[in-house]
C-alpha cells in the first residue's frame, strides 16, 4: 500500500472549498460555522446524510435562529485518517475565522482536530464520531450523536439477560471506535454474567475486507452470540452477506451489534438475510414519535420519496438545533464560552426521542432501543423496537473505564 | 472432529476460493509482463471494468449471472484492444517510469469515470439461487458460491494450460516469453501475439472482477486497493509463468486466509513475510525466467 499512500499524498493537495448560501434572515449578526464532513469517496454517503440533516433543520426551522444569519463553510475530510480533517480545521480557524466547528464523521478526524479547537478556542459540535473519550480531548467539544457505549454496553447486558447468550465472540473493525465498541460490549456482557470467548480485529475502516476467514473462525468457535462492530455503510452490507453465506444462523449463532449494521440507508439492500437481526441503537427511520414522523416526511419531500434519513442525518439535524439554541441564548453575539455554557444541559425533542447534553461530560444522554429487523406487509424491511433503556448517559464515563476515567 | 482439523479444512477451502480469484485476475498481468516487459499497473482497472459490466448487465438488462460474466469477458477484451494499440504500444520501448506513470494515469481515469457513472459505493448483485446457501460435505458445510469459484478457477487453469502447452499459439507465446528476439527472428509476429494475450488477459481479469463482486466487492478504487496483491502474485510466481501464477495464488491465498483465521491481529503481515522469503530465495519467483543467483 506504499505506492497508494504516495499517490494519495499528491492528490490531497487538491481540496475543493464548498461554500453554502447563508440562511436568508433579517440578520443582525452573522455566525460562521465550519463544517468538516466526508464529501467525496466511499464515505461521501455519510457526509451527505449529515449535510442534508443540517440543511433540512435550517430550512424547516428558520425561526429557530432568532433572526441571526448562519453561514456554513464546508470542507471535505475525505477519509478516516485525521490528517485531512486537521488541515481543514486549521484553515477554518485561522483563515475563515469560524465561530463554531461542526460535523466529524470518523473518530480519528475528531481526535486529530480536538487540540486545534482547544488552542483556537472554537466550540466543536460532534455530529457522528462515536469513540467514547472524544469530549475529554478538549473542553470545547460537545457531542450530539452517540458514543459506542450507548449501544455496546446495554446490548451486552441484553444479550446475556434476555437473548440468553452465555458465550459471545466479538469482531470489530480495527480503529478507535471499533476497540471502544468491543470494550463496551465486553463490559456490559461480562457484568451480566456472560463470557467472551473470542475477540477478532477485522481489518481497517477504509476498505471492506473479505470477512470470511474471520467469520469462519467464529463459526468454528460456536459462541451463542456474535457481536460485530463495523463502520456503517459498505462494511455492514458485507457483514450481513458473509454471515448468511456461511450459514452461521443455522449453526446456532446469533448476530448482534450496534445499529450501524442495520443502517436505514442500507437496510433494503440486505434482503431476507437481515430479517430477525437484533441490534441496539438510538434511531431508526421507522420510529413512530411525532417529531420523527415530521422529520421523515420533510426529508422525503426534500430529497425524494426513495431516500431515507438515518442516524447520521439525525446527528446533523440535532447538531443544528443545538447550534441554533446556543446562538439564540447569546442573542447572536457568539463566544466560545457562551456557546459551551448554552450547550451544557441543552435539552431537545429529537426525531430519536428526548435528548440532553450532559453538563458534566458534554456528551449526549438519550434512550437506547433494542431493534429487530422485520419484513413489513408491503414487502419492505422495517425496524421494530422491542425494548428501551431510558436516558443512557455514556456508561464508559459513568464507570470511568480506561481513557474515559481520565 | 478435532478443532484443528476443522480449522485446517476451513482455511484450506476459503484460501483456495480466494486463490482462484487472485489467479484469474493476475494471470493476464503475469503473461503480458513476461511477454513485453510492460509494467501495466492498470491491469486491475480491467478487472474493475469487468465487475461493473457484470453489475450493469445484471441490474439494468436482467442478464443472468453466468452469461453476464461471459459478457464481461467479451466486452472488456474487445475494449482492451484499441487501448493497447493507442496507449500501450507507443510505450513498449519507453522506460519503466513512463510505463508506470501512464498506467497509473489510466487507473485514475478509470476511478473518475466509474465514479461518475456508478457513484463511489460498491454496487450489489443478487446471485442466482443455485449459488446461494451452503454445500453440506457431511462433516462441514461450505458456501456454495466459493465452491463455484474453485470450480471456475480449476476449469480456467485446465483451459489455459491446454492453450499454452498444446496449441501453436501457446507455443509461440512461450517462445516469445523465453526469448523475444529469437522468436521474432524465426518469424513469430510478437506484436500480434501480444495484442491477443493482452485482450485475453484483460478478459480474464474482467471475469475475476465479476467473481469478486460477491467476495470482496468492487468499487471505483478496486484497481488501487488490490494492485499490490496482484503484483505480489506475479512476482512470487515469476513473470510470464502460468503455473507460477497458479502456485503463487494458492500459496498466498491460503497463507492470507490462515493468517486472518489464526492470528487476526497480524492482519496482512503473513502475505508480506511469504513474499519476502520467496523472493530472497528465488529472486525471479517460483518459475520466473532468467538466472537465479
Amino acid at each position: 500500500m506504499f505506492l497508494k499512500a504516495q499517490l494519495f499524498a499528491g492528490l490531497m493537495a487538491v481540496t475543493l472549498p464548498f461554500v453554502a448560501a447563508p440562511v436568508p434572515a433579517q440578520a443582525s449578526n452573522e455566525v460562521k460555522i465550519g463544517v468538516v464532513l466526508t464529501y467525496s469517496g466511499g464515505a461521501a454517503q455519510f457526509g451527505e446524510q449529515i449535510d442534508r440533516g443540517m440543511a433540512l433543520y435550517m430550512e424547516t426551522n428558520p425561526e429557530a435562529f432568532g433572526g441571526h444569519s448562519v453561514t456554513l463553510i464546508k470542507r471535505d475530510s475525505k477519509r478516516p485518517g485525521g490528517d485531512i480533517a486537521k488541515n481543514a480545521v486549521q484553515e477554518l480557524i485561522t483563515e475563515e475565522d469560524v465561530d463554531i466547528l461542526a460535523g466529524f464523521v470518523f473518530s480519528p478526524n475528531a481526535m486529530a482536530s480536538a487540540p486545534l479547537a482547544t488552542q483556537g478556542e472554537v466550540p466543536m459540535i460532534i455530529m457522528n464520531a462515536g469513540t467514547a473519550w472524544i469530549p475529554s480531548l478538549s473542553p470545547y467539544i460537545a457531542r450530539v450523536s452517540f458514543t459506542m457505549w450507548h449501544a455496546g454496553y446495554p446490548l451486552g447486558q441484553y444479550a446475556a439477560n434476555t437473548l440468553g447468550c452465555q458465550t459471545a465472540a466479538v469482531g470489530y473493525t480495527d480503529y478507535p471506535p471499533g476497540k471502544d465498541s468491543r470494550n463496551a460490549f465486553q463490559t456490559g456482557f461480562e457484568s451480566a454474567g456472560g463470557s467472551l470467548i473470542d475477540d477478532i480485529p477485522m481489518g481497517g475502516p477504509r476498505e471492506v475486507p473479505d470477512f470470511t476467514p474471520f467469520f469462519q473462525r467464529v463459526k468454528d468457535a460456536a459462541p451463542d452470540c456474535f457481536y460485530v462492530f463495523v463502520p456503517a455503510g459498505n462494511h455492514a452490507t458485507a457483514v450481513i452477506k458473509t454471515f448468511a453465506s456461511l450459514g452461521m444462523a443455522d449453526a446456532g449463532i446469533r448476530l448482534i451489534g450496534p445499529g450501524d449494521i442495520t443502517q436505514d440507508t442500507k437496510l433494503q439492500d440486505m434482503g431476507d438475510d437481515a430479517v430477525g437481526l437484533i441490534t441496539m441503537h438510538h434511531y431508526a427511520a421507522d420510529y413512530q414519535n411525532p417529531e420523527n414522523q415530521a422529520f421523515v416526511a420533510a426529508w422525503k419531500a426534500a430529497y425524494g420519496e426513495d431516500s431515507t434519513p438515518d442516524f447520521m442525518a439525525v446527528g446533523g439535524w440535532d447538531g443544528m438545533a443545538a447550534i441554533a439554541s446556543a446562538i439564540v441564548a447569546q442573542d447572536g453575539d457568539v463566544t466560545a464560552e457562551g456557546t459551551m455554557a448554552a450547550l451544557r444541559g441543552w435539552e431537545f425533542d429529537s426525531p430519536r426521542g428526548h435528548i440532553m447534553i450532559d453538563p458534566e461530560t458534554r456528551d449526549i444522554v438519550m434512550d437506547s432501543n433494542v431493534h429487530e429487523v422485520v419484513r413489513r406487509d408491503d414487502g419492505r424491511l422495517g425496524i421494530d423496537v422491542l425494548a428501551t433503556v431510558p436516558q443512557v448517559a455514556d456508561p464508559c464515563k459513568a464507570l470511568a473505564i480506561g481513557r474515559c476515567g481520565e | 472432529m478435532p478443532g484443528f482439523v476443522t480449522a485446517a479444512v476451513s482455511i484450506f477451502f476459503d484460501g483456495l476460493a480466494y486463490a482462484m480469484l487472485l489467479f484469474v485476475i493476475s494471470v493476464g498481468l503475469s503473461v503480458t509482463m513476461g511477454l513485453m516487459g510492460f509494467v501495466n499497473l492498470a491491469h486491475g482497472a480491467f478487472a474493475m471494468a469487468g465487475g461493473y459490466v457484470t453489475v450493469a448487465a445484471m441490474n439494468m438488462l436482467g442478464v443472468p449471472f453466468i452469461p453476464a460474466l461471459v459478457l464481461a469477458f467479451v466486452i472488456v477484451a474487445i475494449i482492451s484492444i484499441p487501448l493497447e494499440r493507442l496507449l500501450y504500444a507507443p510505450l513498449y520501448k519507453a522506460g519503466e517510469l513512463d510505463q508506470v506513470l501512464m498506467s497509473i494515469g489510466i487507473i485514475f481515469m478509470a476511478i473518475a469515470g466509474v465514479t461518475l457513472i456508478f457513484g463511489p459505493n460498491p454496487p450489489a448483485i443478487v446471485l442466482p439461487d443455485f449459488l446461494k446457501g451452503q454445500v453440506d460435505l457431511g462433516f462441514k458445510t461450505f458456501p456454495t458460491y466459493r465452491f463455484f469459484m474453485i470450480i471456475v478457477g480449476i476449469v480456467m487453469v485446465v483451459v489455459l494450460w491446454l492453450g499454452f502447452e498444446r496449441t501453436i499459439i501457446g507455443a509461440k507465446i512461450r517462445a516469445a516469453v523465453d526469448n523475444r528476439q529469437m522468436a521474432q527472428a524465426v518469424g513469430i509476429d510478437v506484436d500480434k501475439l501480444f495484442i491477443l494475450t493482452f485482450a485475453m488477459g484483460s478478459g480474464l481479469a474482467a471475469i475475476g472482477g465479476g467473481l469478486a463482486i460477491d467476495i470482496v466487492g468492487i468499487s471505483p478504487t478496486f484497481a488501487f486497493n488490490y494492485l499490490v496483491l496482484f503484483l505480489i502474485v506475479v512476482s512470487v510466481g515469476g513473470l510470464g509463468s502460468l503455473r507460477g501464477a497458479f502456485l503463487a495464488a494458492i500459496v498466498l491465498g491460503v497463507i492470507d486466509t490462515a493468517g486472518k483465521y489464526i492470528w487476526p491481529e497480524g492482519g496482512a503481515f503473513f502475505i508480506y513475510v511469504v513474499t519476502v522469503a520467496v523472493l530472497l530465495v528465488r529472486p525471479n519467483g517460483f518459475f520466473g525466467k532468467g538466472e537465479t543467483e
